[in-house]
């Protein structure tokens, strides 16, 4: 075993861990932060995304180890207490889910596309920035409305420059 | 997966000395193919060697007729490097398309190359700009460095620092993406340097490789149109449940022309 030390939606976070433990793994088992899922675990739907020092990452493809002082923001970094973040809101208010699996890494790769290109990029660009996220209930079409109106909300008025 | 020594070296020969101890020892870059090759099991490595602390593997440098690029640097950062992105664009977008934006904040130069998996997109782009690529012992031209499938030049105990991509006059890249994991079905990328045309094939075959009968074509007349006619030979390419070797050979014409399209438009 070995420690692990990181802070998690700022507070600090360690733990014993074996080198093979996955971040999410980490995050779910030993934080009991149970927001972030494990759909595919094999890099490919995104259900898993966390910001680790400011970018999107699969955190089923990242070892805890890889993380040691890192600043890990997860879903449950995003609400101010019962304020939901704009981007979760927005997913609420344009039902842009249903079933949820894949919420929390949608919402967590939308905030990364808006804060990557300093505000809401054309609807085109979204539905190719949102290619590591699959929602099986075939719901993109509130999805990219959700992350257009979420994105207008964290940066109003602010058309991405392109 | 199962268990292994995990090692976080904080400069290159300390990483080296590690490499060289311990039965079966595995550098981890990105991690994006090595984690996933373990979780399957078809990787057991002893010790994983984590290269993410070592600062002199980042970072991108311009130098007279050259572009540098630390092994380390991410593909997100490749693909945002204003340097990479005015000198050689083609790179910059190869970059932009490989898998998904979570998979590029993650996944490494050094490491696709490293790794050479037949439909990698790297590959494609140092063959066919005439790249160097720098190891902890050597300097490697890009056509001696990629052997065969999963195999390249490098040593048991050599890593890649560096990839040092001359300044083409033009150059372009297309492929035709696997629409679930984005690597290169076929992907073709075609450039004019000092040293004439070049146009290298990834994803057809077991290894990255030229096609002269193009570059040949290309060099008397610069155009989609000058690939007209030029067919790959479907024999020895590789044919799964995405695409038979007939139909990447045909891919390959198709993205060839394709990446003279993109190179003749600077994009």
């Amino acid at each position: 075993m070995t420690s692990v030390s990181m802070t998690v939606n700022g507070k600090p976070a360690s733990g014993e861990v074996e080198p093979r433990t996955l971040l999410v793994d980490f995050l779910r088992e030993h934080l009991r932060l149970t927001g972030t899922h494990v759909g595919c675990d094999t890099s490919q739907c995104g259900a898993c995304v966390v910001h680790v020092d400011g970018t999107a990452v699969k955190s089923c493809t990242t070892l805890a180890l890889q993380c040691e002082g890192a600043d890990v923001l997860t879903i449950e970094g995003l609400a101010q207490g019962d304020q939901l973040h704009p981007m979760q809101e927005a997913f609420r208010e344009h039902h842009a889910l249903q079933c949820g699996f894949c919420t929390p890494g949608m919402i967590m790769s939308a905030i990364d596309i808006i804060n990557r290109h300093g505000g809401v990029p054309d609807e085109t660009t979204i539905r190719h920035e949102l290619e590591g996220n699959l929602c099986r209930c075939t719901g993109y079409h509130n999805i990219v409305k959700a992350v257009i109106a979420g994105g207008e909300a964290m940066a109003p008025g602010r058309a991405a420059a392109e | 997966m199962y268990d292994f020594n995990y090692h976080r070296p904080s400069s290159l020969d300390e990483a080296v000395t590690l490499l060289g101890q311990g039965e079966d020892v595995k550098v981890l870059a990105g991690g994006h193919t090595l984690l996933p090759t373990m979780k399957q099991r078809l990787a057991a490595p002893s010790d994983v060697v984590d290269l993410s602390r070592i600062a002199a593997l980042k970072g991108i440098e311009a130098t007279e007729g050259a572009v540098r690029i630390g092994a380390a640097t991410s593909h997100a950062d490749v693909a945002a490097s204003g340097e990479v992105r005015n000198r050689i664009p083609a790179l910059a977008a190869l970059a932009a398309r490989i898998g998904d934006p979570h998979v590029r904040n993650r996944g490494t130069l050094g490491g696709s190359i490293a790794n050479n998996d037949p439909n990698a997109d790297y590959p494609a782009a140092c063959l066919a700009l005439g790249a160097t690529i720098v190891t902890t012992k050597r300097e490697i031209a890009a056509d001696d460095f990629f052997v065969d499938m999963f195999e390249t030049a490098l040593d048991e105990d050599e890593i890649v620092t560096r990839v040092d991509f001359p300044v083409p006059r033009r150059a372009g890249y297309a492929k035709f993406p696997n629409p679930a994991s984005r690597y290169a079905l076929v992907g073709v990328f075609v450039a004019e340097g000092g040293d004439g045309i070049r146009a290298a094939v990834t994803g057809a075959g077991p290894c990255v490789f030229r096609v002269p009968e193009m570059e040949a074509a290309l060099g008397h007349d610069f155009s989609p149109a000058a690939l007209e006619g030029i067919k790959v030979d479907a024999g020895g390419l590789n044919a799964d449940i995405h695409a038979s070797a007939d139909y990447r050979a045909h891919l390959v014409g198709v993205m060839a022309r394709r990446a003279v399209e993109a190179a003749l438009e600077g994009r």
